[in-house]
């Protein structure tokens, strides 16, 4: 059990995926100029990441065994369909949470926090709780990070910032700057 | 030069510098913050990265006619994560040590958008000759993106390049360049001296224009 928190933990803060990984990071600099549109994007990603990890633990069980080497073409046409799959889902049973998510469903399925967290997952040989944990955490992690950039950026809107510095080069100081703080989360449980 | 050659030369230099991938389009960048805290890893993951964007421009020009445009974006996507796999086991044959420490982001070149939007933008539409020359150019430049990248946070973060000492006994290395926000800040600095040269230029460009206006 302690393991599965730590897990969790881990992706959400130490490890983030965004911060410290640096996955993610043309949605975290493309879709992070408003709060709202960010908020619900990290929704659409923890989303995705969930099914991600099932499919994955699904492919890594039963089929990838006896072929490894088609890892990682499986991984992103299994993960690619399914998602497009739920997409339609959810498009005929809900259509307000579809109009939520809807969107930017297919464009976050070929990210590769999408296809990272599944390599990491593989790589570091989860089980299923541990996978979804996993999964939940890097997902939670990466709104996190989302919705501050987006907070920070609605604050540079109204700064006065030389005009070389504005757009790409002065979103990313920002995020060396974000990322330093959450360094110090990996002190967090040097004691434990 | 004759025009074709003009023209090969012409989509090469685009590559390389004035659409260079990283610093004027900001593409690919997930894996490249991760990887490039020294000048050796970066300089591993531009070339694994240039094997398999020249490789699957190749194929993806030569096999243009037979794609359905309907499926075009999954059969591309298939073709760069067969030529990744093969990078993958290739390098892990050949060089462990670094395939080790590149670890989980060599899979990861597939989602490098760059490579995606070469075969979607360029490689798709013409010809085979042109689009090897187009993915050589971009190659490089992302290779030289991840280099000028690497070497900076090498030199200041461990005082070194490739290994080897470059300051005296008394440096005191700016570790904060080797973690993750490191990459991030020598970026965001690189992209604002590119900005600063386009700048520049853009400038110089109007001076001779009002020059020229006030000459006649």
């Amino acid at each position: 059990m302690n393991d599965v928190v730590w897990i969790f933990v881990s992706a959400l803060l130490i490890n983030n995926f965004v911060l410290a990984y640096f996955l993610g990071l043309c949605p975290f600099l493309g879709v992070s100029q408003r709060l709202d549109t960010a908020f619900r994007l990290g929704l659409a990603t923890i989303f995705v990441m969930l099914i991600t990890a099932l499919c994955a633990w699904f492919l890594n069980t039963y089929i990838l065994i006896h072929a490894p080497y088609l890892r990682l073409i499986s991984f992103i046409v299994v993960i690619a369909s399914t998602v497009q799959f739920i997409e339609m889902v959810i498009k005929k049973l809900s259509p307000p949470l579809f109009k939520a998510l809807g969107i930017f469903l297919p464009l976050i399925t070929t990210n590769c926090a999408i296809l990272g967290l599944a390599i990491f997952a593989t790589n570091k040989g989860y089980d299923f709780v541990e996978g979804m944990s996993y999964a939940l955490g890097a997902g939670l992690g990466f709104t996190l990070a989302l919705v501050l950039m987006a907070g920070l950026r609605e604050e540079t809107e109204l700064a006065e910032v030389p005009r070389l510095i504005r757009g790409t080069a002065l979103n990313l100081i920002i995020a060396g700057i974000l990322s330093m703080a959450f360094m110090g989360f990996a002190g967090l449980f040097s004691t434990a | 030069m004759t025009q074709k050659k003009q023209d090969a030369y012409h989509e090469f230099i685009k590559g390389l510098w004035r659409d260079n991938p990283v610093f004027v389009q900001v593409l690919g960048m997930c894996p490249m913050l991760a990887v490039t805290n020294s000048a050796v890893n970066a300089l591993a993951m531009g070339g694994a990265t240039f094997f398999v964007l020249v490789t699957s421009s190749f194929l993806v020009s030569s096999l243009k006619r037979w794609i359905p445009k309907q499926v075009r974006i999954s059969t591309y996507i298939i073709i760069i994560a067969t030529f990744v796999t093969v990078t993958d086991f290739t390098l892990e044959a050949l060089v462990p040590g670094i395939h080790k420490e590149l670890g989980a982001f060599i899979p990861l070149i597939v989602a490098n958008c760059m490579i995606l939007g070469r075969q979607e933008a360029f490689a798709s539409r013409h010809s085979v000759r042109l689009a090897v020359v187009d993915a050589l150019g971009m190659a490089s430049g992302f290779m030289f993106a991840l280099f000028s990248l690497g070497a900076v946070r090498e030199i200041l973060g461990e005082g070194a390049l490739f290994g080897f000492k470059l300051f005296g006994e008394n440096f005191e290395p700016w570790v904060i360049m080797i973690l993750p926000p490191g990459g991030f800040l020598t970026l965001g600095l690189l992209l604002l001296f590119f900005n600063w040269l386009k700048e520049r230029k853009d400038n110089l460009i109007q001076r001779l224009d009002d020059m020229e206006v006030k000459a006649r």
